[in-house]
């Protein structure tokens, strides 16, 4: 990027587009029946105060918080599941890089079990599996855990319905207007098209742009498969106009 | 045909579920990481201007509380400035993160905040907004994370002159954005899911 072509004043947030974004009330997703506004969303445009954010700096990380395969486990023991690879990269709606975003992740175990006191599924826990991770993207917005597949797991929604497994990921970009939370699936899972979380999303683009592929370009032979997804948080606008004093 | 804009598009949202706190508060759950979960704490040394707390509670439109959210504030310091890296105006306050994460209580799912009075930031258009706190709500049930803003009953002045309170069609929610004063230096903010006190969420 040219520092010529660079506006050096950047505009407010694209809207999140809620054609895109799951709906508040989603009745299949029982939960969200009485934990969903139903007044309108108040619009305006981003401030000051949606523009910013903490810089999260690497300094921050131990060597170990994004391999969830040796963060809790016992020196010489790693967690029991197969081994993988999940890489990307947090880009902005321009397509650029998001370099020094915050991922923080989550997941079950192999068995499909959370290491939670209100977790009753009767699969164990792993002593080697915390099931918490954390990263911060390169210069470029790459980034790359090491963990477990997680298993898939029931829950009390329907009478019979089964997460598909799935890593949950916290995303911290630079500004508070970006702040996500989202979900990972994994391709060819025959539970995403019969998840009613996952029912939430409004088309199958949007299941796709959850669903992380097999990436056996990045799989470690003998050792890790890999899979790849890729995050997008919302872009900004780049102009070189001001806003006119009338305008809103 | 016309050439192909190219933007992507935004990661579609998904619920935090019942276990956000494995993620972002391992500590918290029992899970004992990274020396600490990030945002207990906003403040790092001796900071300037008025020390406050925040209590508050998340109810759901059945009015019970809800104990497995997480909220998130964001806010500048007592000058108006944020701890950002793309805050152009000036330095902020050193000793002071602007920034915290409460998972709330384990039993009765109540969140605090040890923080500071916000000053004054600037409107787009150059205008003053009155002193105010963002901050983001997210739990099982709510599939894309909640905006909204606490802004101070006693600030009724800079109030009457916000840009966005005084454009709110429906005057008489606007009281759901007030943190309410409780004592010397306590405030609370309760947030309602929904019901008849629903809290303003905002799309911003």
């Amino acid at each position: 990027m040219s520092a010529q072509n660079t506006p050096t004043r950047q505009g407010g947030f694209f809207p999140r587009d809620r054609t895109w974004q799951p709906d508040a009330l989603t009745p299949s997703y029982k939960t969200s029946v009485k934990r969903s506004p139903q007044a309108a969303l108040l619009s305006f445009p981003t401030t000051l105060s949606e523009e910013t954010a903490p810089l999260f700096g690497h300094g921050l990380l131990g060597k170990l918080d994004n391999d969830l395969i040796h963060n809790f486990a016992k020196a010489g023991e790693s967690a029991i599941g197969p081994r993988i690879i999940v890489h990307g990269r947090v880009l902005d709606e321009n397509g650029r890089g998001v370099p020094d975003a915050l991922l923080e992740v989550w997941q079950a175990n192999a068995g499909g079990r959370y290491r939670h006191k209100k977790e009753s599924y009767l699969a164990p826990l792993d002593p080697n599996f915390g099931g918490c991770g954390r990263a911060i993207t390169g210069e470029d917005g790459s980034y790359e855990l090491a963990t477990i597949q997680p298993g898939p797991y029931p829950w009390p929604n329907g009478p019979n319905d089964w997460r598909p497994a799935h890593i949950h990921f916290s995303i911290f970009g630079h500004s508070f207007a970006q702040r996500l939370i989202t979900q990972m699936y994994f391709e060819g899972d025959p539970h995403i098209k019969l998840c009613p979380i996952v029912g939430v999303l409004k088309s199958q683009d949007a299941v796709d742009a959850l669903t992380a592929p097999l990436d056996m370009n990045r799989t470690v032979p003998m050792d890790s498969r890999a899979f790849k997804f890729d995050i997008v948080l919302r872009g900004r606008r780049q102009s070189y106009f001001e806003n006119r004093p009338e305008g809103l | 045909m016309a050439q192909k804009l190219n933007y992507l598009r935004e990661s579609p949202s998904q619920t935090g579920g019942p276990y956000v706190h494995i993620g972002c508060t391992p500590n918290f759950t029992g899970i004992g990481m990274y020396g600490g979960d990030l945002g207990t704490s906003m403040k790092t040394g001796p900071v300037q201007g008025t020390e406050i707390s925040i209590k508050g509670t998340v109810f759901d439109g059945t009015g019970t509380p809800l104990r497995d959210a997480m909220i998130e504030i964001w806010q500048p310091d007592a000058a108006g400035l944020f701890p950002s890296a793309n805050e152009t105006r000036g330095t902020a306050d050193p000793h002071f993160t602007g920034w915290g994460r409460s998972p709330g209580d384990m039993e009765t799912g109540e969140f605090t905040f040890e923080t500071v009075k916000p000053g004054a930031v600037p409107f787009p258009d150059g205008r003053m907004q009155a002193p105010h706190i963002n901050a983001w709500i997210v739990a099982r049930g709510i599939n894309v994370g909640l905006h909204t803003r606490i802004y101070f009953e006693d600030e009724a002045e800079a109030n009457v002159t916000d840009p966005i309170l005084t454009r709110i069609e429906h005057q008489n929610r606007i009281p759901t954005l007030l943190a309410k004063p409780e004592g010397v230096g306590s405030y609370r903010f309760d947030i309602h899911l929904q019901g008849p006190l629903e809290t303003i969420f905002f799309d911003m």
